[in-house]
């Protein structure tokens, strides 16, 4: 009996922790022109609100307050309150705003605009366009490095990643990868950038200082034709230990040593996985499954898909928020 | 000066707002890596086509040519960053001129092509390719559909870029033999070509388990169908039970006319109807949308598979001089008839040359007017190598030696 007193205290206090831990998955519905939330303390859609047409890049702003949406067909990017899901600003973003990043300093958003092969740069606190800057057609995934000196922009059908200096805005070097580049990530030191090729069906990790292809990693499912196996979006752990790379159509997400770059398993997943993020605890990883219309949870220690969440049609990206502690949400309300 | 976000409003385009710009930063091209421009032809033989019936817009003058201008201008936006360049001269050939000598005219111009797209009928396209002028060019099939030209009419250093009609009538029985549809009325219409297409369209169905119960001709010259279709297409269309009407007719004849006039209540499937193509204004899935926009703003009209087949010629032969950073043209064409060269196409797959007769493998759509019906291939129909190859000549059909095969 007195031994299972501490049991209990400490399981009382896992479980008065799991509200105040609970972080937020904002989905975008490509097709539904919404945005679905997900708790992730019950992993159960808690609202879905109307945003601009053909949602798809989503990223959330350094303190959290604001959800940043390309919305594609609105020409459009859309600066969200997260709580209440309303417009608070449109900021200027070139036409057909497919992905993008902001900067370290919290306020530089690099935009890629899918149709006329720019990458705009606007200051999200003032509105302004500080540049737009050629790169190659179809630009498409976007990333900032983590001292914030260089931007990269992806472009699909030129098949390249196009890196910017973002002290004076111009582009500075390119650097070929295979066909169709679709996203681009930095890893948390900043010594490499991971990039996915689609069709080409290879993730390139470049070597940041001499923007040389350090290593090709290729991919190979059972049962599952290599055509099919299509790398999209990518996410890397705080540690530097796991890479995850959606896989589109093969309808899984891969996983991969991310300092021996060899690739350790697949997770099957919904149908058509997009976009993956990892939650701000490390313990969980979700996925965008385009064509089955819902989010996949996977558990990172054990790697297992654990839930099937359904969103919208056609869900594309995916961005997280810390819940904010509760004595903030409710002063926020 | 007004301010970004005053100029700005929703939908408005970039033009309206260009204004607070820090830096316009252009990639500058080093110098040194610049090289000689690769030199690509677009050569064309225009062909009689019978007057519309039912007041469609005719074919465009410009078809396939514009898919190839498409083709350099986003080759180029590519090239400029390695430093590579593609230029582009064409020359029309009207019915009866003399395609041979425009050859020529396009070999003695400026940057010598050496790859040169032809969007020609299959003889044109044979005398091209054994003309001696040629030996050392790579020509790049964007019109001629016949499916000999990837058998035993097949030409070393002759790549097709537009699908067979073995490849077409692959797509469209798939589908059919997928939905269970698999018994077919065939009706053909009089010219050579619609005898090679409902030719293929038998194999098609010999491969895949379907069944054509019934064959019938239809020549609609000298009646008009417009008084007459009704009651001549039930006659037509009489025979033992079937679950689809197929019809051919290339040259678009009667075949429009056919649907909703059949006997019984059946889908038209075939050259009109539920059509098998490479490309169609109804196609948006993998950044085809993408595509179909820039083409939109250069032509003024919608693509059609010959301006996708123009598209992807001039494509792959960029792609192929960028990974190679060369501007040499064997090395490209050395390149491009490589097994291993995969170039993309907005179909969602990597698209190579077959090695055996030169033909690019590549997914097909079914399409109506109106949608995306399915594309091929259809889940289901698998292969040893890859999915694609279920459609068209495979390795052991073809009787093409020309590729060492």
């Amino acid at each position: 009996m007195t031994r299972g007193l501490p049991a209990l205290a400490a399981l009382m206090a896992l479980l008065g922790a799991v509200p105040a831990r609970a972080a937020e998955i904002y989905v975008t519905n490509e097709r539904d022109n919404t945005v679905s939330v997900i708790d992730t303390g019950t992993y159960a859609v808690t609202r879905t609100f109307p945003v601009g047409r053909r949602p798809r890049g989503v990223v959330f702003s350094k303190d959290g307050t604001r959800l940043f949406v390309c919305a594609s067909d609105s020409d459009s990017v859309q600066v969200i309150d997260p709580d209440s899901g309303k417009l608070l600003a449109d900021l200027p973003s070139g036409e057909d705003p497919e992905q993008f990043a902001l900067a370290p300093d919290g306020r530089t958003l690099f935009i890629a605009n899918e149709n006329n092969a720019t990458t705009t740069v606007v200051d999200v606190d003032s509105k302004h366009v500080k540049a737009q800057i050629d790169v190659g057609i179809e630009p498409e995934g976007m990333a900032v490095s983590p001292d914030g000196r260089i931007a990269v922009t992806t472009s699909e059908t030129t098949n390249m990643v196009h890196w910017i200096d973002v002290a004076t805005l111009t582009a500075i070097d390119a650097t070929q990868v295979d066909q169709r580049p679709r996203h681009a990530e930095f890893s948390k030191d900043g010594k490499t950038l991971w990039v996915s090729s689609e069709i080409g069906g290879t993730v390139a990790v470049i070597d940041v200082a001499t923007r040389k292809v350090e290593k090709t990693i290729s991919f190979e499912i059972k049962g599952v034709a290599s055509d099919r196996i299509q790398p999209v979006g990518i996410s890397l752990t705080d540690d530097g230990r796991l890479a995850f790379v959606a896989l589109g159509p093969s309808d899984r997400v891969a996983v991969v040593d991310a300092r021996t770059f060899e690739v350790k398993s697949y997770i099957l997943v919904g149908r058509r996985v997009w976009h993956i993020a990892i939650t701000p605890e490390q313990d969980r990883l979700v996925t965008t499954n385009g064509v089955s219309g819902d989010v996949t949870v996977i558990d990172v220690p054990s790697l297992k898909a654990i839930k099937t969440v359904k969103v919208g049609r056609f869900p594309w990206g995916a961005a997280i928020r810390p819940a904010p502690a509760r004595g903030e949400a409710a002063a926020g309300k | 000066m007004r301010t970004a976000t005053e100029a700005w409003g929703r939908g408005r385009r970039l033009a309206r707002w260009s204004v607070g710009f820090l830096a316009a930063g252009l990639l500058a091209t080093p110098a040194a890596l610049a090289a000689d421009p690769v030199g690509v032809a677009y050569l064309e033989r225009r062909i009689e086509r019978p007057n519309p019936l039912n007041n469609e817009d005719p074919v465009p003058a410009d078809e396939g040519l514009k898919g190839a201008e498409l083709g350099l201008r986003d080759s180029n936006a590519t090239g400029r960053f390695v430093g590579l360049s593609l230029t582009l001269a064409s020359r029309v050939v009207e019915p009866g001129g003399d395609i041979r000598a425009a050859l020529a005219e396009l070999l003695a111009g400026k940057d010598r092509p050496r790859f040169v797209v032809v969007n020609a009928p299959a003889a044109d396209l044979l005398a091209l390719a054994d003309a001696p002028e040629a030996k050392d060019l790579v020509l790049l099939n964007a019109g001629a559909t016949d499916t000999a030209l990837r058998d035993v009419e097949c030409r070393k250093r002759v790549l097709h870029v537009i699908p067979s009609r073995a490849m077409l009538t692959d797509a469209l029985v798939q589908l059919l033999v997928f939905k269970r549809w698999t018994r077919i009325l065939l009706v053909s219409g009089p010219d050579k070509a619609d005898g090679l297409y409902a030719d293929s369209l038998k194999r098609s169905a010999r491969k895949f388990g379907a069944r054509v119960v019934a064959e019938t001709k239809f020549d609609a010259r000298g009646a008009d169908l417009r008084d007459s279709a009704l009651r001549e297409f039930a006659l037509a269309t009489r025979g033992p039970e079937h679950d689809v009407v197929a019809v051919a007719d290339e040259a678009g004849e009667f075949g429009t006319n056919l649907v909703y006039n059949t006997e019984s209540p059946r889908p038209v499937v075939g050259t009109q109807g539920l059509s098998p193509a490479a490309w169609g204004r109804a196609v948006e899935a993998w950044a085809a949308a993408q595509l179909q926009q820039r083409f939109r703003k250069l032509a003024g009209r919608t693509m059609g598979p010959v301006d996708w087949a123009g598209w992807m010629a001039v494509h792959a032969v960029g792609e192929a001089a960028v990974k190679l950073k060369s501007a040499d043209p064997a090395a490209i064409a050395k390149l491009m008839l490589d097994p291993a060269f995969e170039v993309g196409g907005f179909k969602g797959r990597a698209l190579s040359f077959r090695a055996w007769n030169g033909q690019l493998r590549q997914p097909l759509y079914l399409l109506w007017p109106g949608a995306v019906v399915g594309t091929a291939p259809v889940e289901g129909f698998l292969h040893r190598a890859t999915e694609l190859d279920t459609l068209g000549l495979d390795r052991p059909e073809s009787a093409c030696k020309a590729f060492g095969g």
